[in-house]
């Protein structure tokens, strides 16, 4: 099987897959055992999608904590793992399986993964990882951020945004014809999404992205706006003619996201965190923002004690990222918008290969990354890392989370990687074929 | 550094090149000069405090900033932080960590990782008790000029906790900022060199003889005093040999003489057996250092520079060859140079006031002390500056803020007007109704101190009273949207309309200018 994207495939291609291309990943057990790694040719992908270059949307959802990789594609083929996890192992009958050569199963509680997958919208990358693993959830959190094994610089995303989306639309403040280049849903900003020029929009809830003084005394409202919408005659170079701009900027984003996020999802969302922030991400989406990059964050995934089995923390976790996702995506699809969103997890670690004494796992290294969408390329990649071979107690990884950001930078967003990452990688082959 | 604006450079052409360096008149110090000096040399200030720094004049009023008189010690003490968190193994440890990784026991080197990961949660819950004191003693400090010297230097010689991970460190950094703020940069250099934080953020700690680590030695002259081109590659080779060994032990300097390269060097064409204050005595002859230093403290104090020096506007060039040769004059003290810059007719002139974007610490501080607001919750002031882009104790590079218009986009915009919307209101900047701040926002002591400041009047002339407080100046635009509102609430001397006139001000794009 040609593991390269030697030919160009079309966006109609994109929507007429579904099914099809789902059990050929199945019934090609070659594929599954593919290298992670190709070549893709990003200028035959460019020209695919003449005409849209800005259509392509990237969402980031990072597990934060560290998510237990073991315990979400369960290793059930390898007698080492029920051998370090007697209390929390997943037995083998409980498994949704991913790929039985290998010996590899969902989560139990990844039932809506599991659909995904079996759909051909589900792509896992096994033994994701990076040299001299750190076990510092900050520091490992700043190195998955920057791309960088020092965890110094600015983010990953940040470094697109600087490259890509500096001069567009109205400029300097970074927004193109009001809609941000990149919007981060949370408190605070993620550091993969800090670049020197561009900054992203920030926010837990579209609802505070506009001045909260309204609030306090409606009648304000109009004399707010006289002062923050005033077009300005001469684009002046001084400071205070910038501010003026990006002032009225500010309004016209606001207005924009916060009429996207008021009409209703077209399906039903479960009830988490995770879910509400997909569910306004696919709002934007809907509404026709130019954001090319979302940024989600699901927490607690930090399971030093009592993490539980099939049952438990780390399954309620798990079902949340997935039913989340799996929603999303049935939203996306009802709109339309399936074929150009992008979805892919990260955690800043895995977690140790043996349980500890409460019931819970340590911090650890390797853990799979996964992608999801209609046009990602379907199956199990790479090698699983060995369990007989450890490394202190923690697995090797086998593919550097890097070679995937190429993949996802070049194939997806259309740019060459080694100016966003600072160097060469072989970009991983993160798309499918039609 | 931001870009220079066209319209200011047209406008410092009108200065007489000449007198730009001579000292401001005394009946030239009026209101918004006082406020400009306060803002600028300081985190902004209430009516009576700028009445109050008017009536000295100029000369008296830049020697209480630098002097600061009639203020009590209030040197921090050296216990108010613990600093054994992230002391390393002891000798028995250590042993004990050597002999389990030797015999791979693995249930002791697992133990040992969850003490250094317990530690490390304990750490950072002190990294913020720092950044908390801080923020707080900006806010409150009776010495504004020491802080904000204390925060150029945290940005000049940039160190983040990120990556050191030791918030005892990072502590002691800040007061030897303090202790130098307005001191001698030539005695910072010098201990910046030994300053365990530094060295261990630029990785020196590891620097040793036969293999010298070049990360100190190469910012050293790049950022830290001379700036990119001035220098060779073969300075940086021989520099990072002056300072192998130069590392820590605990919380002190520690010269390792076993890896020090005690051989011959030439750096920046001196030669000798340089060792770490011979590489600085070398870079301090360089009339780069004087150049590059005079910059980044005028972009800090006054305005932003061009990239190009040759670009700079003519005033602005010739007070930086004023202001060079007096700190080269001096032996690099500060003291001398700002004197003469606070005082100089150029730091005053229309270009250069009420021009500069507020660093997110100059506009949550400011706003605190300038409105005189609670305080209310420092922890969501460090979150909000986070969000604005400053993070105190973790700046984004070494190379500091870049500040300037880099501050500002249309998410940072909305942070800032809601954070001072919270100072003022008690509502939360990320909207949680529930905890709001119940706490008052009392204006009446404001409003006294503004009509004993700026006399008693109408309307119209409260209005331009509170927009000359607050911005500096009185924009047509913002006369009619206040004057609006009061003649909507009825009494302009009501706490609550100049309550809602401050809500509205302090949401201006002006505003974030000082």
């Amino acid at each position: 099987m040609d593991l390269h994207e030697s030919k160009a495939f079309t966006r109609r291609a994109f929507l007429g897959r579904g099914v099809m291309l789902a059990s050929a990943s199945l019934a090609a057990p070659g594929f599954v055992q593919s290298s992670a790694l190709g070549l893709p040719s990003p200028s035959a992908m460019l020209s695919s999608l003449a005409g849209v270059p800005e259509d392509r949307v990237l969402v980031i959802v990072q597990l934060s904590g560290g998510n237990d990789g073991l315990n979400t594609v369960v290793p059930y083929g390898m007698d080492e793992y029920y051998r370090a996890r007697r209390g929390i192992g997943i037995s083998k009958n409980q498994v949704l399986e991913l790929d039985e050569r290998q010996g590899l199963g969902l989560h139990p509680a990844l039932e809506s993964m599991k659909t995904l997958y079996d759909s051909g919208l589900c792509s896992v990358f096994q033994g994701v990882g990076y040299p001299n693993p750190n076990r510092s959830h900050f520091k490992s959190m700043d190195i998955w951020h920057t791309a960088d094994t020092s965890g110094t610089g600015e983010g990953w995303i940040g470094r697109y945004l600087d490259s890509e989306c500096v001069g567009f639309g109205k400029g300097e403040s970074g927004t193109l014809d009001g809609s941000p280049p990149a919007v981060s849903i949370g408190r605070d900003t993620p550091l993969a999404m800090q670049g020197m020029k561009v900054k992203p929009v920030s926010f837990e809830s579209a609802e505070v992205f506009r001045w909260l003084g309204e609030d306090h005394d409606r009648a304000l409202k109009g004399a707010y706006d006289q002062l923050n919408r005033r077009e300005h005659a001469t684009a002046g170079g001084s400071n205070a003619d910038f501010l003026t701009k990006t002032a009225l900027d500010a309004q016209v984003s606001s207005d924009l996201i916060r009429r996207a996020v008021t009409t209703r999802p077209l399906v039903n969302y479960p009830g988490n965190s995770l879910a509400r922030q997909l569910a306004m991400i696919s709002q934007m989406i809907r509404a026709g923002l130019k954001t090319r990059i979302y940024y989600a964050t699901l927490g607690g995934f930090d399971t030093h004690a009592g993490q539980g089995s099939a049952n438990g923390r780390h399954a309620q976790l798990l079902r949340q990222m997935a039913t989340s996702i799996e929603a999303f995506y049935q939203d996306l699809k009802a709109q339309g918008n399936d074929d150009r969103v992008m979805t892919l997890t990260f955690s800043e670690f895995g977690r140790r290969v043996s349980q500890n004494a409460s019931g819970g796992t340590d911090h650890g290294t390797a853990a799979p990354m996964f992608l999801f969408g209609p046009m990602v390329r379907p199956g199990v990649h790479g090698t699983h890392p060995p369990m007989h071979d450890l490394d202190g107690g923690d697995l090797k990884h086998t593919l550097d989370f890097r070679h995937v950001y190429a993949g996802v930078l070049e194939s997806w967003m259309g740019v060459d990687s080694q100016h966003i990452l600072g160097r060469r990688y072989r970009p991983a082959l993160v798309l499918g074929r039609g | 550094m931001a870009s220079v604006n066209a319209s200011s450079a047209r406008r410092q052409v009108g200065e007489d090149l000449r007198r730009v360096w001579e000292p401001i008149s005394a009946s030239a110090f009026g209101f918004n000069e006082a406020r400009h000096l306060l803002w600028r040399a300081g985190f902004g200030a209430t009516p009576a405090q700028i009445s109050a720094i008017q009536r000295l004049g100029p000369e008296r009023a830049v020697d209480y900033l630098l002097e600061t008189p009639d203020v009590r010690d209030d040197s921090p003490r050296a216990d108010l932080f613990d600093r054994n968190i992230m002391r390393p193994y002891n000798e028995e440890e250590a042993r004990m960590a050597a002999q389990a990784r030797r015999s791979r026991d693995e249930d002791t080197l697992a133990r040992l990782r969850a003490m250094r990961q317990q530690a490390q949660v304990q750490d950072r819950r002190q990294m913020r008790e720092i950044q908390r004191w801080w923020l707080r003693r900006m806010i409150e400090t009776p010495r504004p000029l020491v802080e904000k010297m204390t925060l150029f230097w945290h940005g000049h010689f940039a160190t983040s906790y990120r990556t050191i991970e030791d918030s005892y460190h990072m502590y002691l950094q800040n007061q030897r900022f303090r202790k130098h703020a307005l001191g001698s940069y030539r005695q910072l250099m010098r201990e910046i060199i030994r300053d365990p934080a530094m060295l261990a953020y630029l990785d020196n700690n590891d620097s040793r003889k036969g293999r010298p680590n070049e990360n100190l030695a190469r910012e050293l002259m790049e950022l830290f005093s001379m700036g990119v081109g001035n220098y060779s590659e073969r300075d940086i080779k021989e520099g990072a040999r002056a300072l192998t060994g130069y590392t820590f032990r605990d919380d002190e300097f520690m010269l390792d003489r076993e890896n020090h390269d005690g051989g011959r060097k030439r750096i920046l064409g001196r030669s000798g057996e340089i060792d770490g204050d011979g590489f600085i005595d070398a870079i301090l002859a360089q009339r780069a250092t004087g150049d590059f230093m005079t910059r980044k403290l005028y972009a800090f104090f006054v305005a932003d520079l061009p990239d190009d020096p040759r670009d700079a506007p003519p005033a602005a060039g010739s007070v930086l060859d004023k202001m060079r040769s007096t700190f080269v004059r001096t032996g690099y003290e500060l003291k001398p140079l700002l004197r003469e810059l606070l005082l100089s007719r150029h730091f005053y002139s229309e270009g250069v006031r009420g021009q500069r974007i507020k660093s997110p610490a100059e506009l949550v501080i400011g706003g605190v002390r300038e409105l005189r607001t609670p305080v209310r919750d420092l922890s969501a002031l460090l979150d909000a500056m986070d969000l604005m882009g400053q993070s105190l104790f973790f700046p984004p590079s070494v190379a500091g803020w870049p500040g300037g218009r880099t501050w500002i986009n249309t998410s940072t915009m909305f942070v800032r007007q809601n954070t001072m919307a919270f100072l003022l209101t008690g509502r939360r900047p990320g909207g949680e109704d529930a905890l709001a701040d119940r706490q008052q926002y009392e204006p009446g002591p404001i409003m006294d101190e503004l009509r004993a400041a700026l006399g008693d009047g109408d309307d119209q002339h409260m209005v331009e009273s509170v927009l000359r407080y607050t911005l500096g100046k009185t924009p047509t635009h913002a006369i009619q949207a206040l004057g609006d509102v009061l003649a909507d609430r009825g009494d302009a001397r009501d706490g609550k309309a100049l309550r809602d006139m401050l809500l509205l001000v302090t949401a201006m794009p002006e505003y974030q200018l000082c």
